[in-house]
């Protein structure tokens, strides 16, 4: 895509049927929203219900494990360039945020929005909103950290 | 509950693997699909729709189905009321997702590839989890 030089269409769209396939076998087989938030929660005990710890425990340690065999089979691309400080500004902001609005990218984004769930659609619509909005201000003031 | 845990296992394997291969591990792609005043990268809308398609037949599925396969019973959530705190939280959520180029699954899976930083975010996202429990709203 010469309009995009560094899109990755092929990649991005067989990443994205991996992902949605482990979602389809959480619903499917243990009748839970594979969400990363309330999984990786609920595995360190900061989360009141939900699933069983051991399931997401096994889920929450499955996400490195899989990074980790793509990274030795083709090798991974990721450029980690932002301020120890703004990375944990962000986590704080996304740990809340994720609680309070109960999900984040993959409960809300792909498991609820392949439902059409309202509350979903409604999540999906306004973090995506506010986070055009962050890295647009970002932008404005020059800051690229 | 162990062949449970072993779905679960497979589940957080086949994720991280999707997230590697799209290059969502990587925070300065994704920032870039939220950069729309800049050098736009729609890899991010490729793999929502990829990710949509093999959920949306797990709806259909569930939909015909009593119980889950290995469990008792599906636990989903509820699908409505749009209330402020879902549009505050998805607010925060989106803030941070900006900042850092992170969400929860890509920060995890991101221990393996770049463990130092990848750390500090999962840390302080813990600390928010713990916030969030200060909170009057959470029971």
């Amino acid at each position: 895509m010469a309009v995009f030089p560094d899109a990755m269409p092929v990649q991005g769209l067989i990443g994205g049927l991996l992902i949605g396939l482990s979602a389809a076998i959480m619903l499917v087989f243990n009748g839970r929203v594979a969400g990363c938030s309330g999984m990786f929660a609920r595995a360190v005990g900061l989360a009141k219900g939900g699933a069983p710890g051991s399931v997401a425990v096994a889920f929450t340690v499955g996400l490195p494990i899989g990074a980790a065999i793509v990274m030795a089979l083709v090798g991974v691309n990721s450029h980690f360039r932002t301020s120890w400080g703004m990375l944990a500004l962000a986590g704080l902001l996304v740990g809340l945020g994720t609680r309070l609005g109960s999900g984040c990218t993959s409960g809300h984004g792909v498991v609820g929005m392949a439902r059409l769930s309202p509350r979903s659609i409604a999540a999906t619509m306004t973090f995506m909103a506010t986070g055009i909005a962050t890295v647009a201000l970002l932008r404005l003031i020059g800051w690229n950290a | 509950m162990m062949r449970q845990a072993i779905v679960a296992l497979a589940s957080g394997v086949l994720f991280g693997m999707g997230l590697a291969l799209s290059g969502m591990t990587d925070p300065v792609r994704v920032r870039a699909f939220l950069d729309v005043t800049g050098a736009w990268d729609p890899t991010l809308a490729f793999v929502m729709w990829g990710a949509l398609l093999p959920m949306g037949f797990a709806w259909m599925i569930v939909r015909r189905r009593t119980r889950p396969v290995v469990a008792e019973a599906f636990h989903l959530p509820a699908t409505s009321p749009i209330d402020a705190r879902l549009i505050s939280g998805a607010a925060l959520f989106g803030t941070g997702w900006g900042l850092a180029g992170l969400c929860p699954g890509p920060a995890l899976a991101a221990l393996a590839i770049a463990p130092g930083p990848a750390l500090v975010f999962v840390l302080f996202m813990m600390i928010g989890f713990g916030l969030f429990r200060l909170l009057p709203t959470a029971r």
